[in-house]
């Protein structure tokens, strides 16, 4: 079981009010989609859930205990992050860049067992990047690296995802497949919070959504309440049509007509 | 999946399994070449001893000027050389983790600069030898928070920006260097010089060298998955449990304890920090674990066989030995630009 919930928790946004205080409750189970357009902050949102950056006002608190208190080694055996930009000034190999996923369960003399590499492997064949293992990394496609990062994240067994934009670079097939196994970590008890861009897959494989507005104002709750045209064509400044597919709403950009290509 | 088979194979160089990471045997092998050049250094010379004379050295009855060479003359001067040249490996290694960047070296960035300001300006004012030694290490540390410092600014460690920063901070402390020299009296000059391009031929006793490779190799050996981890980025290092802070902190002091131990023994050498890691990396990956204290065999490896060349290239006259890593590690470093763009 996980919890992580934030106390009247206010990013800090240089140069910006304090708009809504969050109070979140993102437990065992849950899928939780983080929108808003550019610079609403989402990522600021998801350092400051994983303690990386401190709050301005408010409090994390992982499992009932604040996350400031926290040592970096206990937190990192309970939330992995996918980040969206990666450094590799010192390009490893994939199997290694998956497998430092290890690091927080082990010892600083401890070498990898085979239990460890076992568990690499098998993160790096959920997203389909087995037989790359000896790639460096930098010879890897955008998509891949992408995948490479999920993969790390799942070595890491974490109980609570935070992902920002687990589905950049990836085609439409892995984007699927992404979805899909962030939600099982979900069935099995984990839990994901994710920002994403695309509206369409909050709508489809998220229970929970955080709009997040550009003047630090916000609102959350369930998908089926949050998810409606009004909401998302204020969050957005973009009017949107409204189709539904396979009993699931889904949102396209309304274009006027003169726009559109003949 | 297979398609991917044959690219894993051409990329070389990445050890395929690295939790197998088979560290001992390539540090075996590093080790053998360290000692082997070691004893080609001590044979080589103005009088070369065969290896019957060295053996004879050891069991004590060698030739009285054998005695002399290899064990007065010789012999220290080489084991310096291995301290010197693995205590800037390392640094290099080390300081290349912490900036993410190929390119850094405790030389090129100022650091080896600010050390050999520090024991200058002690030595000038007639301190002892710890005062000289400490004010080393004061000068090594400012430049790295200088440099460190200017460079990040408000951004990352770009590399344009870390570059001119420690570039113009090593002019900066050369001036200086140059400035306290010409006051100093004109007779000491020659045995001076070699604060502003290393040289062996002044090389103090070899035993600080050589136990501060030997703490620092001890300290670091826990530390390589961490900085594996930071290798892919401070806010990727902190979620995979490593406290950020205290390890940048750390590996600050370290680098500069080590290059000011090296540059106190040996002046300030260059490229060293650049070339052994950025070779080793090339053969062995990136594993840290593997990487730093290959370092510290390799440096050591590198810098003796570049010593015998100081010694023996035009001879009897001796070039600096920091001449010789300068025409090493000027293309190196070249080559490490021109690949970064």
């Amino acid at each position: 079981m996980i919890s992580l919930a934030t106390e009247d928790l206010v990013i800090d946004i240089p140069e910006r009010g304090d708009g809504t205080p969050l109070s979140l409750h993102v437990e065992s189970g849950q899928v939780w989609g983080v929108l808003g357009p550019n610079g609403a902050g989402k990522t600021t949102l998801l350092h400051t859930l994983a303690g990386l950056r401190r709050p301005r006002s408010g409090r994390v608190l992982l499992d009932g205990e604040p996350l400031a208190g926290l040592r970096r080694k206990r937190i990192a055996r309970r939330l992995a992050v996918v980040f969206q930009e990666r450094q590799d000034g010192f390009p490893a190999s994939v199997l290694e860049t998956a497998l430092i996923g290890r690091h927080p369960f082990l010892s600083p003399w401890d070498l990898e067992t085979a239990d460890d590499i076992g568990v690499a492997r098998a993160a790096l064949r959920a997203v389909e990047l087995d037989g790359y293992e000896a790639r460096p990394v930098n010879t890897l496609s955008g998509g891949e690296r992408q995948r490479l990062a999920v993969a790390t994240a799942l070595t890491q067994q974490p109980a609570l995802w935070l992902a920002d934009e687990p589905s950049n670079h990836l085609d439409l097939r892995h984007q699927v497949a992404v979805m899909r196994l962030l939600r099982a970590q979900a069935a099995e008890g984990r839990a994901v919070l994710m920002c994403l861009h695309d509206v369409n897959l909050a709508a489809r494989w998220c229970d929970r959504i955080l709009l997040l507005y550009p003047d630090g104002t916000a609102c959350w709750g369930p998908t089926a309440t949050m998810l409606v045209p009004q909401a998302l064509e204020g969050l957005y400044g973009q009017p949107l049509d409204v189709v539904e597919v396979g009993g699931v709403r889904l949102f396209v950009p309304r274009i006027s007509v003169s726009l559109r290509k003949r | 999946m297979s398609a991917a088979e044959p690219e894993a194979r051409s990329a070389g160089a990445v050890p395929a399994a690295p939790g197998l990471v088979r560290i001992w045997p390539p540090l075996l092998v590093l080790a053998l070449i360290g000692v082997g050049s070691m004893l080609l250094a001590v044979a080589w010379g103005s009088v070369p001893i065969p290896l019957s004379g060295l053996f004879a050295v050891l069991t004590g009855d060698a030739e009285p000027l054998h005695r002399t060479l290899v064990l007065e003359l010789r012999l220290p001067r080489v084991l310096a050389a291995f301290g010197t040249g693995g205590l800037l490996a390392v640094a290099g290694a080390l300081m290349q983790v912490l900036l993410r960047n190929p390119l850094a070296d405790p030389y090129v960035l100022g650091l080896s600069g600010g050390a050999a300001v520090g024991a200058l300006g002690a030595m000038l004012v007639g301190l002892g030898a710890l005062a000289i030694s400490g004010s080393a290490f004061v000068g090594a540390l400012l430049s790295t928070v200088l440099v460190f410092g200017l460079a990040h600014g408000t951004g990352s460690w770009t590399p344009t920006r870390l570059l001119l920063t420690g570039v113009v901070v090593a002019a900066g402390w050369g001036a200086l260097i140059t400035f306290m020299l010409v006051i100093s009296p004109t007779e000491r000059l020659p045995g001076m010089l070699y604060w502003l391009m290393g040289d062996l031929s002044y090389a103090r006793s070899p035993w600080p060298s050589l136990t501060v490779l030997l703490l620092a190799c001890v300290l670091i050996a826990p530390l390589g998955r961490s900085l594996n981890a930071l290798a892919r980025g401070p806010l990727q290092a902190a979620t995979l449990g490593v406290a950020v802070r205290p390890l940048e902190w750390g590996i600050f002091v370290a680098a500069s304890l080590l290059t000011a131990t090296a540059v106190i023994t040996a002046g300030t050498i260059g490229f060293i920090g650049l070339v052994v890691p950025h070779m080793l990396r090339l053969v062995f990956g990136t594993d840290q674990r593997l990487i730093l204290p290959a370092s510290a065999l390799a440096g050591g490896s590198l810098l003796v066989l570049a010593d015998i060349g100081a010694r023996t290239l035009i001879a009897p006259e001796q070039l600096p030995v920091g001449v010789i890593t300068a025409l090493l590690g000027v293309p190196t470093f070249l080559y490490l630009l021109y690949r970064s763009r």
